[in-house]
């Protein structure tokens, strides 16, 4: 909301405080201020270093070069037609200034005028906006020869002063504007942008906030009397009201103003319409725009002689109502909107006028021919308007606040307020009276407060009179009685509740009015929870480490992707899918983290070598429930296995070794004992013959291998295979692990080799398996080193040759080790069709 | 004979100051100290002489001996010196030629700042939560004191799943970690319904906004809340503990603020602000000139969100906060594009 700081200055006396000095007391208490634009006040100067809070832009009006003038004549060019000469009294000297402002050319050549123009006045060396150039471009006026006529000084515009964009004329001033002011003084102002949270809704207007920085700065708070005089019948024997539903309509008034002149409003509040971000109109649609950012009810005038019309000889009868489906009404943009029954609209016995709150209807809306004016003030449900606007598209200043909630009592002071605004700006007369349909009140809870509370959930010691001081400074009545407060809200605020709700409401309201910076800060005395810790993140945490700790760089990627994107690795025909994704490609969740690697890898293609791994949840849809959120690790690597340097100029690639090396590292880091890897051909994206099952126990936790090579075609990968491998996490985390350690023996072992040759089809980890059972416990150690295919020893048939440690707690001979080594030879060949290799 | 012992001894000291390197050395030990040097062969001819030349010849030429031997082992000494001397004045690196590199693995950036966090967490007694990222409405918003089409949830574009009629309570993607503080309550409470116990848990995780994925927003970041719920917890209490971690996160001099705020699940609400830590608080490109950070919203918690959770309002009170991992990075390091985190560039990963 902008707020121009003359506007509240009305209702508060802000002398002695800098316009900063407001937006910073605002902002704490929670009126943030987003932006300061200056509009002709000094801007605080920040050379000194000094810092700015707010962002800050706009223009400043030097007191001695921008003034209030008069013109007393304008005079033709010379030489040219559309320009004109203007005699001109600065308050101190007579002089000729030169414009081309269109608004006053109808006066060339009239000779003396009989009431001078009051204009704004920039003299020599005045700074302002260049009214010609795009956009604000700040300029100095200089002296300057056009076509002959000597000029060196303007009539400002709106543009050249940063009021608005405005530069079609120069502006002209109301008439008691004092000649010889300076400007800045006359009407130099600063705009704050201040943000309105949905609990702030009161204080969209300027009144809320002048009486917000009132109780923050114990300043009075100027709250004006509304009065005026009425003439001619009152509008209660012209005009009825109907509400049908009273929960969508708790409130409606009407008033009514006669012989009403349309023209524009005075120019201090197209000023002020503008500052606030509202294109002035005329004196009737600007009154009730005024009236709204003045007080915070949306206002909506019609033409009371349309009404008339339409209900023939009978009175004029109002009636509020929901839409029937399908109803239409063509709102006063032009456009025939279609209605639903959600909607709420104000009808006469004819039919639809307005969008209830939203927006008027065309036939009824104020023009320049109307001549009595019914204006509306009402209270409608802020979730029925809320969905209204919403459904339309139709955001405005009055959707803005009826959809976060305006209080009936305002429905009154509002209506009031419009008249009394078109009255004085239009010379109409208002009918006495006013009709008033009131349904449904609101509550006016009450909160009892007592110290303990205030001490319970704010932590500070406040007497029950201090408390009530607080409050009253924002006009909450305020009741001790039995060593309590009773407090109850003013009647501007529906956000406070009852009970143990309007408590909070209330304290909150405590603790903003006493300053969040008065409240000290203390480290908690209440006694420390029970410490259940979270095993399951602390494991993942460790595996992470572990991984890096195995040299892969952990990447998060994007949940959300597209079933497009997925397919080149996997197919899945059922997906979490959003409703309003913000573009195709990321509109359902992800159903394979591998995907999502795969495609970090693409990304990263350049790339020498690359080893990245992520953790994280893949979404499995339940029909008509939330979806399954299992945790998946992913592994991937590709490209050289050793790094280049200036002397390493090659290096094999990754391959499946590599891959399952890490693997092995990283469930011994985890402690998992009974580890198995079998083939499988079962995952179509890995390569049939490279890719196996990481089983422990009997469970398959995971799967590893190259990718398949018709898969990687369908990325742009480098010439290197790619390695993957993609754990299931919960199953991973539900094996059991087991911490036990090898004592480290003092005696030396005995080192032997042994080299068999086997099948082909007899897999190395059999061979293994045999070797360690036959050996026992003493055998502390197999190490495969070799493995050899070749002429030698014949085709279809490799050489295995292991390293065997034979460990005990006394020194072995060589005969006992020799007598464990010819059982190891035996059972191999008997059991495997082994050959010892001499 | 003694006068020949000082010829021997003089000759071969001569002749050992020209010996420079290892081979003239060994020439130089058999032709003087060696089994048929002059010198040996003197002490081979003792037995010939006299009785009374004996013992002074004796003990002359075990003077020649010593006295070689010392000078010999000098000499070895000297031209290792001067070998080792040589080596090293030959075997000069080029120092500036860079170093080998190394495969290495490293945390995504917002991994580490969520360790620092909940480091720092753990050590005031927060213990960690972790709840789903799917959620329904009810547990995102209604029990969090958000209504049905209230105006807050404005504050909170939502990406809603498609999921058939479910009324008012459609499935969506968590749009804040503060589910988890239902659950979390909910779960704690059940330990002992008539009288819960207190709560002190940080709640990290992935969270999702209806965004459009540009410099400065994004559909996913992560967050962590904090969630105090205990019989004797105040604002004061709050302002406290995350004045502390502010000081803990971003340095003993970190000084915060806290503005009035809103949030529809705490009352009162506040905003924490730091001063920037970049500029000291005199204001710069990172904090917008204004001197402060914005880290974090916060509050009491609203008393529906407590009974929501099992909590009696009446005798229960605490707060909670929720901050933004990557937020802090950016801060930390400058960063001015968000979609870095998600675009797993590894020229961006790789400089954390
Ligand atoms: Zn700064």
């Amino acid at each position: 909301m902008k707020l121009p700081i003359s506007w509240l200055k009305d209702y508060i006396d802000l002398d002695g405080l800098s316009v900063e000095e407001v937006a910073r007391k605002l902002t704490l208490a929670g009126l943030e201020v987003e932006e300061i634009k200056y509009v002709g006040l000094p801007m605080p100067d920040n050379k000194g270093g000094e810092r700015h809070e707010f962002k800050t832009s706009g223009i400043s009006w030097a007191r001695d070069k921008i003034v209030v003038a008069e013109i007393r004549e304008v005079k033709p060019h010379p030489n040219a037609d559309r320009l004109t000469l203007l005699d001109l009294f600065d308050g101190e000297i007579e002089q000729v200034v030169l414009t081309g402002a269109p608004n006053i050319f109808h006066l060339k050549g009239t000779g003396r005028l009989s009431k001078p123009l009051k204009v704004a006045y920039a003299k020599e060396g005045a700074t302002i906006y260049d009214g010609h150039a795009d956009g604000l471009v700040l300029t100095t006026l200089k002296r300057a020869k056009i076509r002959g006529v000597e000029s060196y000084s303007m009539v400002c515009s709106e543009k050249e002063l940063g009021i608005s964009e405005e530069h079609e004329g120069i502006i002209l001033l109301d008439d008691d504007a004092p000649v010889g002011t300076p400007l800045v003084d006359y009407m130099g102002d600063a705009v704050l942008d201040v943000k309105i949270n949905p609990n702030m809704a009161r204080n969209a207007n300027v009144l809320g906030v002048a009486r917000e920085l009132a109780a923050l700065t114990g300043r009075e708070l100027k709250k004006p009397v509304i009065e005026y005089q009425t003439a001619g019948e009152a509008v209660e024997n012209l005009v009825a009201i109907k509400i049908t539903e009273p929960e969508l309509n708790p409130r409606f008034v009407l008033g009514l103003i006669r012989d009403v002149t349309i023209k524009p409003s005075p120019y201090k509040i197209q000023r002020r319409l503008r500052l606030a971000g509202i294109r002035p109109i005329n004196n009737i649609v600007d009154a009730t725009n005024y009236a709204m950012l003045d007080r915070g009810e949306p206002l909506h005038a019609f033409d009371y002689d349309v009404l008339k019309a339409r209900a023939g000889a009978k009175k004029v009868k109002i009636i509020t109502r929901p839409a029937v489906d399908g109803e239409k009404l063509t709102t006063l943009d032009g456009e025939e909107r279609t209605l639903t029954s959600t909607n709420v609209l104000v009808c006469d016995e004819k039919g639809p006028l307005s969008m209830a709150g939203v927006m008027g209807g065309a036939e009824s809306e104020v023009t320049e021919k109307t001549r009595n004016v019914l204006l509306e003030g009402a209270a409608w449900n802020f979730i029925n308007i809320r969905k209204t606007a919403k459904q339309h598209n139709l955001p405005s200043e009055a959707s803005f606040r009826f959809s976060r909630g305006v209080h009936p009592s305002l429905a009154e002071v509002g209506v009031r307020r419009g008249l009394q605004l078109m009255a004085e700006w239009s010379g109409g007369k208002i009918a006495p009276g006013l009709v008033d349909a009131y349904p449904l009140p609101p509550k006016e809870p009450t909160v009892t407060v007592t110290t303990r509370d205030v001490k319970r959930l704010l932590g500070i010691d406040l007497t029950l009179e201090q408390i009530a001081d607080l409050l009253t400074r924002l006009e909450f009545k305020c009741e001790i009685t039995n060593n309590q407060l009773q407090v109850t809200a003013p009647p501007h605020r529906l956000d406070i509740g009852e009970g143990i709700v309007g408590l909070a409401d209330v304290l909150e309201e405590v603790a903003r009015s006493y300053g969040y910076d008065n409240i000290p800060e203390t480290r908690m005395a209440d006694a420390l929870p029970p410490q259940v810790g979270n095993p399951a993140h602390e494991w993942e945490e460790h595996v992470r480490d572990l991984l890096v700790n195995l040299g892969f760089q952990e990447i998060v990627s994007y949940r959300l992707t597209s079933p497009e994107r997925e397919s080149r690795l996997a197919k899945f025909d059922e997906y979490v899918t959003l409703a309003n994704p913000i573009a195709p490609e990321r509109r359902v969740m992800r159903r394979s983290l591998a995907a999502s690697v795969l495609e970090a890898v693409e990304k990263n293609a350049r790339a020498d070598s690359i080893a990245l791994f992520e953790i994280g949840p893949v979404f499995e849809p339940q029909p008509g429930d939330l979806p399954k959120e299992p945790r998946k690790l992913v592994l991937a690597m590709t490209g050289l296995r050793e790094a280049l340097a200036w002397d390493v100029k090659d290096s094999p690639n990754f391959d499946f070794y590599d891959m399952k090396g890490r693997i092995e590292l990283l469930l011994s880091g985890l402690h998992y004992p009974d580890l198995s890897y079998a083939p499988t051909a079962s995952v179509p994206y890995l390569h049939p013959g490279k890719a196996a099952e990481v089983r422990i126990g009997d469970a398959v936790v995971g799967v590893f291998g190259e990718l398949n090579p018709l898969t990687k075609e369908k990325y742009e990968f480098g010439n290197a295979p790619v390695m993957v491998a993609e754990f299931d996490l919960d199953a991973l985390r539900g094996s059991t692990p087991s911490y036990g350690i090898i004592p480290v023996a003092d005696v030396p072992p005995v080192l032997e080799d042994i080299a068999v040759i086997v099948d082909e089809s007899v897999p190395a980890a059999q061979v293994e398996a045999l070797i360690r059972q036959t050996g026992g416990k003493v055998l502390a150690n197999v190490r495969l080193f070799d493995v050899y295919r070749g002429e030698q020893i014949g085709a279809g048939k490799k050489s295995l040759a292991y390293n065997l440690t034979y460990q005990s707690d006394r020194t072995l001979t060589d005969a006992e080790a020799a007598a464990i080594r010819k059982k190891i030879v035996k059972r191999l060949e008997n059991e495997l069709g082994a050959k010892l290799r001499s | 004979m003694l006068e020949q012992l000082n010829e021997i001894e003089k000759t071969a000291l001569d002749a050992l100051r020209s010996v420079a390197d290892q081979a003239a050395l060994e020439a130089w030990r058999v032709a003087h100290i060696g089994r048929s040097s002059p010198l040996m062969l003197v002490f081979a001819g003792l037995g010939k002489l006299s009785k009374e030349e004996r013992p002074a010849v004796g003990a002359a030429a075990n003077r020649v001996k010593a006295a070689l031997e010392a000078a010999f082992e000098e000499k070895v000494r000297e031209i290792k010196e001067a070998a080792l001397a040589k080596s090293l004045a030959e075997e000069t690196l080029d120092v500036t030629l860079p170093g080998r590199a190394v495969h290495v693995g490293r945390l995504h950036p917002s991994t580490q700042q969520l360790r620092r966090v909940l480091a720092i967490l753990a050590e005031m007694g927060f213990q960690v939560y972790t709840s789903r990222e799917v959620e329904t409405d009810e547990f995102n918003f209604q029990l969090l004191n958000f209504p049905p089409n209230h105006p807050a949830r404005d504050m909170q574009d939502t990406f809603f799943v498609e999921a058939g009629e479910r009324g008012e309570n459609p499935i969506l993607l968590r749009t804040h970690t503060s589910p988890g503080q239902i659950h979390a309550m909910r779960e704690f409470a059940k330990m002992n319904p008539d009288n819960p116990p207190p709560i002190r848990i940080a709640l990290p995780g992935m969270c999702f906004r209806y965004e459009q994925i540009t410099a400065r927003s994004e559909i996913q970041f992560n967050q962590v809340e904090g969630l105090v719920v205990g019989e004797n917890i105040t604002f004061a209490d709050l302002k406290g503990t995350l004045s502390d971690f502010a000081r803990r996160m971003f340095g003993q001099n970190a000084r915060t603020r806290f503005r009035a705020d809103y949030f529809p699940f705490t009352e009162p609400s506040a905003e924490m602000d730091v001063e920037c830590f970049v500029c000291g608080g005199k204001g710069c490109s990172v904090c917008k000139n204004s001197g402060w950070l914005e880290i974090l919203g916060c509050g009491m918690v609203h008393p529906v969100v407590l009974q929501n959770g099992g909590y009696d309002p009446k005798r229960y009170s605490g707060y909670a906060w929720g901050m933004g991992p990557e937020r802090q990075l950016m801060l930390r390091y400058r960063i001015d594009d968000i979609r870095y985190f998600w675009g797993n560039d590894l020229r961006f990963l790789e400089q954390f």
